[in-house]
């Protein structure tokens, strides 16, 4: 009897040190079988879902079109400052060769 | 073109394993396929310019180095939107994801070099985009080569009818944005260019 504790110990150890290491192992699992070779296409989406897609569809889009909206914005926005400085500096240079 | 996608995009059939999901695939691809067009064209003109020395070149690299950053992220980011539903995860070390993840931070390397590099960090830059460019083609075979979870390279040319006209709908509307894009991008680095120029000149 005073014998079991490190056997048990050290049993209860090495099942808990696989259960640690192996459950990230299941987290990567696909809960799914996604398709990977080819899409088949059906009239209607499952109706339960567990993670709502159409937030996750939404917030795509909506990433999609701010990134593409802002990125042409600060491609005007910068070219207005330089066509703004070009302005500036060909003044000073007239005004300058007036002068001069 | 971008306003009538989503009406085409919400007329595509669901596809049966996905479902709703899926639909994100009509904006990370065109997205993906751009990103690499982007990369050529950065390292086209990067060995254009790092060869004849066409300061032309080295501007339309720069533009297209940006741009390739930009649907990059947007490809990173609606990826693990999709594989949140589809896989369960948001993220998985792959070859594929983190290989476009690689090609995404040499061009992000690229503007930063350009950036903070000083004289001369265009010549290196161009380098860098050479090596980018060539990292494409293994970004592309990744999924055929490993095995991964992402969609294989069959997926487009086997797309149901349904689902093929809205998908290169818009691959049309994203390249044609990118053309605008590139174009506009280009113009206001000549334009840098010119006031660099005049400010040169009075200097001397």
């Amino acid at each position: 009897m005073t014998n079991w504790w490190p056997g048990r110990a050290a049993r209860a150890l090495v099942i808990a040190a696989a259960l640690a290491f192996s459950t990230p192992v299941f987290a990567l699992q696909p809960p799914t079988a996604a398709a990977q070779d080819g899409f088949v296409p059906v009239s209607r989406a499952a109706q339960q879902e567990t993670i709502p897609a159409a937030r996750l569809v939404v917030i795509a889009y909506g990433f999609a079109w701010v990134m593409l909206l802002g990125y042409l914005w600060s491609i005007w926005s910068r070219l207005g400052k330089v066509e703004r400085e070009l302005l500036a500096v060909s003044r000073r240079i007239d005004a300058g060769e007036r002068r001069g | 073109m971008f306003m009538m996608a989503p009406f085409l995009i919400d007329g595509a059939p669901y596809e049966s394993t996905m479902g709703l999901v899926q639909k994100i695939f009509y904006f990370h691809v065109p997205s993906a396929m751009t990103m690499f067009v982007s990369a050529f064209v950065c390292g086209i003109s990067s060995a254009v310019f790092l060869f004849k020395g066409r300061a032309a070149a080295d501007r339309l690299a720069v533009a297209a180095a940006e741009l390739t950053s930009v649907f990059g992220i947007i490809v990173l980011v609606t990826g693990p939107l999709w594989a949140r539903k589809a896989w369960g995860v948001w993220w998985v070390w792959d070859e594929r994801i983190t290989s476009t993840f690689v090609l995404w931070l040499i061009f992000n390397a690229y503007l930063l070099l350009r950036k903070y590099g000083g004289a001369g960090s265009e010549r290196l830059a161009a380098g860098l985009a050479i090596f980018g460019m060539a990292n494409v083609p293994f970004v592309y075979w990744s999924v055929n080569v490993w095995r991964t979870l992402h969609p294989k390279t069959t997926v487009v040319p086997t797309l149901q009818p349904g689902m093929r006209g809205p998908f290169w709908f818009c691959v049309t509307a994203f390249l044609l944005l990118y053309v605008l894009a590139i174009t506009a991008r280009a113009h206001l680095e000549a334009e840098r260019a010119r006031l660099e120029e005049i400010y040169l000149s009075i200097e001397e």
